[in-house]
């Protein structure tokens, strides 16, 4: 089970600038390690990142090998309106795991 | 005259044998060249940006000065732009000279991020200049970068 860790703000003022923080567990194996056999770790790692806010796209991100294991990202987003921010995340495989926080805007 | 010293001719050619071999055990036990080149953060600028002009300034890099695990390094980068609809940056690009794929990540934002920052943590391959690239919506492209020592490096390459 991938656990997912995000820090939203529960409330904002309008046009207020908010912290996101955003964390998956998730090994990122960079495709450099070999096993206790000496035999090449496969690479597995997440590439894409990606932040909706009632749907629409307002921060993503597309990683190599070189972030670290259970990739953590901390940005911004202007609080515009009440609604519902989604966290997205793809590996290279194709699979995709998500979260929400609801967010309220006074 | 078995006893007489080898003419200098043949002692030269030994020595040069013994150059030789010795030369050869260095180039076996020298790395292959698994590691990004600043020639690589070149040709990984170019293939996202073409061959356009990047200015110094703008982008403002922090790395701890002692990266004591290289698996784990917290890196944040941050553009200063006012994020308005008319001025604001729209993608950044962060680079290695010394891992073994020269691109790190890039982050797209836009006038609704208000503040142009991101923090990660990422990996590090040896004591480096890590440097960013700002791309803003005027198509123009800034840079900074920031040095850390990295005293246990990720990415060993053992092949």
């Amino acid at each position: 089970m991938t656990s997912i860790r995000l820090s939203v703000p529960q409330t904002a003022r309008k046009d207020e600038i908010i912290e996101l923080k955003a964390l998956i567990q998730h090994p990122m194996e960079s495709g450099y390690r070999r096993g206790s056999r000496g035999e090449q770790i496969p690479r597995n790692i997440i590439t894409r990142f990606e932040c909706l806010y009632d749907g629409e796209l307002v921060f993503s991100a597309d990683f190599h090998p070189a972030i670290a294991a259970d990739p953590f990202l901390k940005f911004y987003t202007r609080a515009v309106r009440s609604g519902t921010l989604e966290f997205r995340w793809t590996d290279q495989h194709g699979e995709t795991w998500s979260d929400t926080a609801s967010l309220s805007v006074t | 005259m078995p006893d007489h010293p080898a003419p200098p001719e043949t002692r030269f050619s030994r020595r040069a044998l013994i150059r030789l071999g010795a030369g050869t055990v260095l180039i076996a036990a020298t790395p292959l060249p698994a590691f990004a080149t600043p020639d690589d953060v070149k040709a990984a600028q170019q293939e996202l940006f073409g061959s356009r002009v990047i200015r110094d300034g703008r982008v403002t890099l922090k790395l701890p000065a002692i990266a004591e695990n290289g698996y784990s390094v917290p890196f944040s980068v941050e553009i200063d732009s006012p994020m308005t609809e008319d001025d604001h940056v729209r993608q950044i690009a962060i680079f290695s000279p010394r891992n073994p794929i020269a691109s790190v990540a890039r982050f797209q934002l836009g006038p609704r991020a208000g503040r142009a920052a991101v923090a990660t943590r990422i990996r590090l391959g040896g004591t480096q200049a890590v440097q960013a690239v700002a791309e803003m919506n005027d198509g123009s492209l800034w840079s900074g970068s920031a040095q850390t020592v990295v005293t246990l490096a990720a990415c060993v390459v053992l092949w």
